[in-house]
């Protein structure tokens, strides 16, 4: 049987997470630490929606709706105290339970449709939880939010407690892909995304499969949804269930390369960054927004399989160029060839 | 009883504008399977574009349709040449869902640094006018948009059934394939297709402006709603699109007498959820293509 972490694995999984969390024992700015907790963020909230978006195939934008519960879930739970700091912490398991069983009929129902209509559906998802946040104004304050207690830790390692829980909570969902993308419910989730219909032809229960991962990835968000909140103290209806958190979330999915372990973390890592880049030099005007709209068509328009599966494929090229002139019969990859192989190609680099 | 009809009467004219808006937005669909996210921030520059021109030259807004038609329809053709035509790869649908958000969030940018996010409306010396009909308020602006509306959707019907354009247009919705063997240029079919999209949004922004106060950022309440609505009327059906408004102006504007302003936009989307559960092709929408 084949072992599930290949030595390789391992050891870059190891050194990545040896890093974060050495950083902030190792010192740097506070701005520095900020900033990788919402990079963190992100990836853990990328490598969740992969699940759906990337693996299954169904493009999810509600995503943002999710995340809103988690952190309506921390904030109304602990409003008025959050004990010795750590409870909402330990709540998150929880909320993630709940929100994941919420989604179940949730993503039955939208999974009903496929590809551009889930995404409008799931979209319409989005607003219905900004809505009902925005209205529901005895549970979630209205437009006026909600607050956290503030919690009791010490000044000079305030952030070290959400940054870390990120982290874990990162960790948790690379494993948790990596384990999927090395499982039958995995291939099945693959069948889904390559061809629904044959799939449930051959015996795949593509509904069970696809709503299984819809609600997996739910709770997994909502959990993310539920340290946000803690950390950033104040809840609002537009920032909490905010569509471009959706949007964020998958375009660093595709920028890294969907349905791969590494992509939507690498993703994360390059656009968070750049995002506060920009928030930083164009902040006083809106013109922010413009920048990042164009940082967004160039990725669209020049890397739309996302880096990792771009580079796979270029060394997959190579390696058979290479292969052709040493045998010399065997002729260069054609373009179709390799289309054909793509979701293979981008599976074996992800699991690598 | 007599709040209710006065609420279908409103729901009813409501409705004649979201058909425009949401007619272009289907159309598109169902030209290039592309789910134009940006209609919202379009018809938001549509909306002021029109406002600049009342405010700045004391042009009509319903006269500065004649402006403003032309420019979004050339803004749509660029937008379609220059971002959507390159796109390739396997995702082209997923691809094109986000480069239109990106269309939207820079509009949405320009927006706000030319007017600033501050709450505005286009003010014209009728627009709080209303004419009584046997005991019911019919306001003059919500009326002159649902003529226009209706009008435009009239010359819009026509084009498609009645001119050799219109033809290859839904040609290429039956069978984009097929079409171009018969010698219908798709990329043509396609660059036009998305200008006229955009045309109804400048039409669409127009009467939006005169009926609400809007601010660069209302793009995300607005394409919400017309969503639902081409969803609900069956993607790239624009008969389906135009009932589907009128079925939504109608319980939005009802819910909103009966119960609370608040909670008429969230009827919307229930509707849409319970259709979606009985019929996950929409109202009108066909299991196959061709619903032109």
């Amino acid at each position: 049987m084949k072992s599930l972490v290949s030595p390789a694995g391992a050891l870059r999984a190891g050194i990545f997470f040896a890093i974060l969390i050495a950083i902030p024992l190792v010192g740097g700015p506070s701005w520095l630490l900020n900033m990788l907790i919402f990079t963190v963020m992100y990836a853990a909230l990328s490598s969740s929606w992969n699940i759906v978006g990337g693996y299954a195939g169904y493009p999810s934008l509600g995503h943002a709706a999710f995340f809103g519960i988690g952190a309506y879930a921390v904030g109304i739970t602990f409003s008025k105290s959050v004990g010795a700091g750590y409870s909402p912490f330990w709540s998150l398991p929880v909320i993630g339970l709940a929100v994941a069983l919420i989604a179940v009929p949730v993503g039955w129902i939208s999974m009903r449709t496929r590809q551009d209509v889930f995404a409008i559906v799931t979209i319409t998802i989005l607003f219905i939880a900004q809505t009902l946040a925005f209205n529901l104004n005895g549970l979630t304050g209205g437009a006026q939010g909600t607050s956290v207690a503030a919690p009791p830790f010490p000044a000079g390692t305030y952030d070290w407690p959400f940054y870390f829980a990120m982290v874990v909570i990162l960790a948790v969902t690379m494993l948790i892909s990596h384990l999927i993308s090395n499982s039958k419910f995995g291939l099945a989730l693959l069948t889904v995304r390559a061809d629904e219909d044959k799939a449930q032809g051959i015996g795949v229960r593509v509904t069970g499969v696809k709503v299984s991962a819809f609600a997996l990835s739910a709770g997994m968000v909502a959990m993310v949804g539920g340290i946000w909140a803690y950390y950033v103290g104040f809840i609002y209806p537009q920032f909490a269930v905010d569509p471009l958190i959706t949007i964020g979330i998958v375009l660093m999915t595709f920028l890294g390369g969907k349905g791969t372990l590494w992509g939507p973390v690498l993703g994360a890592f390059i656009l968070v960054p750049a995002q506060e880049y920009f928030a930083q030099a164009f902040g006083a005007s809106e013109l922010y927004l413009l920048a990042y709209a164009l940082v967004f068509i160039v990725i669209m328009l020049f890397l739309p399989r996302g880096i990792i599966p771009s580079i796979a494929m270029a060394r997959h090229r190579r390696w058979q160029r290479l292969a052709g002139e040493a045998g010399s019969t065997v002729p260069a990859a054609g373009g179709t060839s390799t289309d054909a192989m793509d979701p293979t190609a981008t599976m074996t680099e992800g699991t690598r | 009883m007599h709040a209710l009809i006065q609420a279908i009467i409103l729901g009813i004219l409501t409705g004649g504008v979201y058909a425009l808006m949401a007619s272009g937005q289907t159309m598109i669909f169902g030209i290039m399977k592309v789910v134009n996210l940006a209609q919202g921030a379009l018809i938001m520059l549509g909306a002021y574009l029109t406002y600049s021109l009342f405010t700045g030259f004391g042009i009509d807004p319903f006269v500065s349709l004649l402006i403003t038609t032309p420019l979004l329809f050339l803004l749509g053709v660029g937008l379609q040449w220059a971002l959507l035509r390159p796109l390739h790869g396997d995702d082209v649908a997923q691809l094109s869902l986000l480069v239109t958000f990106a269309i939207a969030l820079g509009v949405e940018g320009v927006l706000s640094f030319v007017y600033g996010a501050t709450l505005t409306n286009i003010q014209p010396g009728y627009a709080n006018d209303s004419w009584t009909m046997f005991g019911f308020q019919i306001s003059v602006v919500r009326f002159w948009a649902f003529m226009i509306s209706i009008v435009l959707l009239l010359a819009l019907g026509a084009l498609l059934k009645r001119t050799k354009f219109g033809r290859s247009v839904r040609a290429t919705v039956q069978n984009p394939t097929s079409a171009e063997l018969l010698g219908v240029n798709a990329r043509r079919v396609s660059a036009i297709g998305f200008g006229l999209g955009s045309a109804t949004a400048a039409a669409g922004g127009a009467v939006f402006g005169m009926l609400n106060s809007f601010n660069p950022g209302s793009h995300y309440d607005l394409i919400s709603k017309l969503l639902t609505v081409v969803i609900l009327g069956g993607l790239g059906s624009i008969g389906g699109a135009i009932y589907a408004a009128v079925i939504m102006g109608v319980i939005s504007s009802v819910v909103a007498a009966v119960a609370s302003p608040i909670w008429s936009d969230f009827a919307f989307f229930i509707v849409l959820l319970l259709v979606l559960l009985v019929r996950p092709q929409g109202l009108f929408g066909a299991k196959t293509r061709g619903a032109l």
